[in-house]
């Protein structure tokens, strides 16, 4: 056992430093997620509008955030947004904006989806009996369409926690980064930790996803029968 | 019968979606109390006549007026028009999430801010009249189209509306389903509710209607009672029309 690359795991505090990774990447990933989630419905809602401009506006801003890799726009607001305008905004939160501008184009594009798979009438039957614009999507719209976005919306959710990893690349020392460090320090003394490591890693990620999906499952069977 | 006041005006409504006029100059006058029952070939516009009446649909040019006040000038408030234009539709449109019940409160306590105790009560005589209390907490999907329809029939009721439009509500129900429905509204035809009616069961138009107003092109052809329209059409295109449901060997 005293052989193996995972005692590394239990040296010292690496197992805290290691949860402490992971709790960055889950914190940052559902932050995202929620604000994505606020702005992904109101961006969909946009999306179905008729004014040409505001679709226009919309399409233009879903087709940039889906073209540029992650990477660059981290890089764009880490970076660019120091060197040009003077903001200097730490890692964590430049990746909490990424993520939720990211998020909220998908997401966004979700409802909008959802959104004209309702029939057209049941808006107008909502408006036959009184209720205002808003109380039709309060009531009847979002309701119908918030069943058909969990299972995508849970998906959306361990992309985005996946997708974390490349915060470690604008500094956030995220679970990823905290492994690499971990393997780099031991590279002498256990030079098969990385197996060991990335093994853990792969279990932490699985841990954050799998309850995820689990809850959705759940929410999707109750939500049906209700 | 003293004539009664005008409840629901048209006057001169032209609607165009841009291709050529889908009303052109329709005006017609529903009185407090009349059954008035639109018909006419496919596309001719009646559908459409109505959307237009309580603003789902919006018209190029006209006036439509309710309790003598103009409704289609400056800014609407059409929810609260629409509480006293109650509309129900061809596909019943239940809200599908929402049990019978939830369906039908939702507008008088969303919309009105009533006391929801006292909608459900009113809601549950609602139900027991069209024959469906023992349905009310069940879902739309667990309901036939018949029973659906009664529903949606209840949720325009439960609003008090000053008039009903009905818009092809047989239209997308098994045959002998259409009776069910059909009863109802007699039924309130019987209590002098106000209504007006697209239908394309001529038996049913003929036994509920107070004026029968013949529709062709976006344009009425002919109006009048419905005896006389049926036996005695004055028009050569309603009679063509009528003719279109006479089956001969």
């Amino acid at each position: 056992m005293q052989d193996l690359g995972i005692r590394v795991l239990f040296m010292g505090n690496n197992f805290a430093r290691l949860m402490e990774g992971l709790w960055i990447t889950i914190r940052i990933s559902l932050i995202a997620v929620a604000l994505s989630i606020v702005f992904g419905i109101l961006l969909g809602m946009l999306m179905t509008v008729k004014n040409p401009i505001i679709r226009a506006l919309t399409k233009v801003y879903l087709e940039f955030i889906r073209i540029m890799p992650q990477l660059v726009l981290l890089f764009l607001v880490y970076f660019g947004l120091t060197k040009s305008f003077g903001i200097n905004l730490s890692g964590e939160v430049s990746a909490v904006i990424v993520f939720t501008l990211w998020g909220t184009g998908e997401m966004g594009d979700l409802v909008r989806g959802a959104l004209i798979s309702i029939p057209k009438h049941q808006y107008e039957s909502g408006e036959a009996i009184g209720l205002s614009k808003w109380q039709v999507y309060y009531h009847i719209i979002i309701p119908q369409i918030l069943t058909r976005l969990v299972p995508l919306a849970i998906n959306l959710t361990t992309r985005m926690i996946k997708t974390t990893s490349l915060v470690a690349l604008i500094g956030v020392v995220e679970v990823l980064k905290v492994a690499q460090q971990i393997i780099e320090a031991n590279r002498y003394t256990v030079p098969d930790s990385a197996l060991w490591i990335y093994g853990t890693i792969f279990f932490l990620y699985f841990i954050a996803c799998w309850p995820i999906s689990l809850v959705a499952k759940r929410l999707e069977k109750r939500w049906k029968t209700a | 019968m003293a004539e009664q006041p005008i409840l629901l005006e048209a006057k001169n409504i032209i609607k165009d979606y841009g291709s050529g006029p889908v009303l052109n100059e329709v005006s017609l006058q529903i009185h407090k109390g009349e059954v008035i029952v639109l018909i006419g070939p496919s596309g001719c516009g009646k559908s459409t006549f109505l959307r237009c009446m309580n603003g789902l649909e919006s018209i190029q040019s006209g006036q439509i007026l309710l309790d003598g006040e103009v409704i289609t000038e400056g800014k609407t408030d059409w929810p609260k028009v629409r509480q006293k234009i109650g509309m129900v539709f061809q596909n019943y449109e239940l809200f599908p999430h929402m049990s019978v019940i939830d369906n039908i409160v939702l507008g008088p306590v969303k919309v009105q801010g009533r006391d929801k105790k006292e909608v459900i009560k009113e809601a549950e005589k609602l139900l027991e009249r069209v024959g469906l209390l023992e349905k009310k907490d069940a879902f739309p999907r667990q309901l036939s189209g018949g029973q659906k329809q009664r529903v949606a029939i209840v949720r325009a009721l439960i609003l008090k509306p000053e008039i009903l439009l009905f818009d092809e509500v047989t239209a997308a129900l098994d045959p002998e389903m259409v009776r069910e429905v059909l009863d109802v509204i007699l039924e309130l035809a019987s209590e002098e509710y106000t209504m007006l009616i697209v239908t394309h069961e001529m038996q049913f138009a003929r036994a509920v209607a107070d004026k029968i107003v013949f529709i062709d092109g976006g344009k009425i052809v002919e109006s009048g009672e419905p005896e006389k329209f049926f036996t005695q059409p004055e028009t050569d295109r309603a009679r063509r029309f009528l003719n279109t449901f006479i089956y001969a060997k």
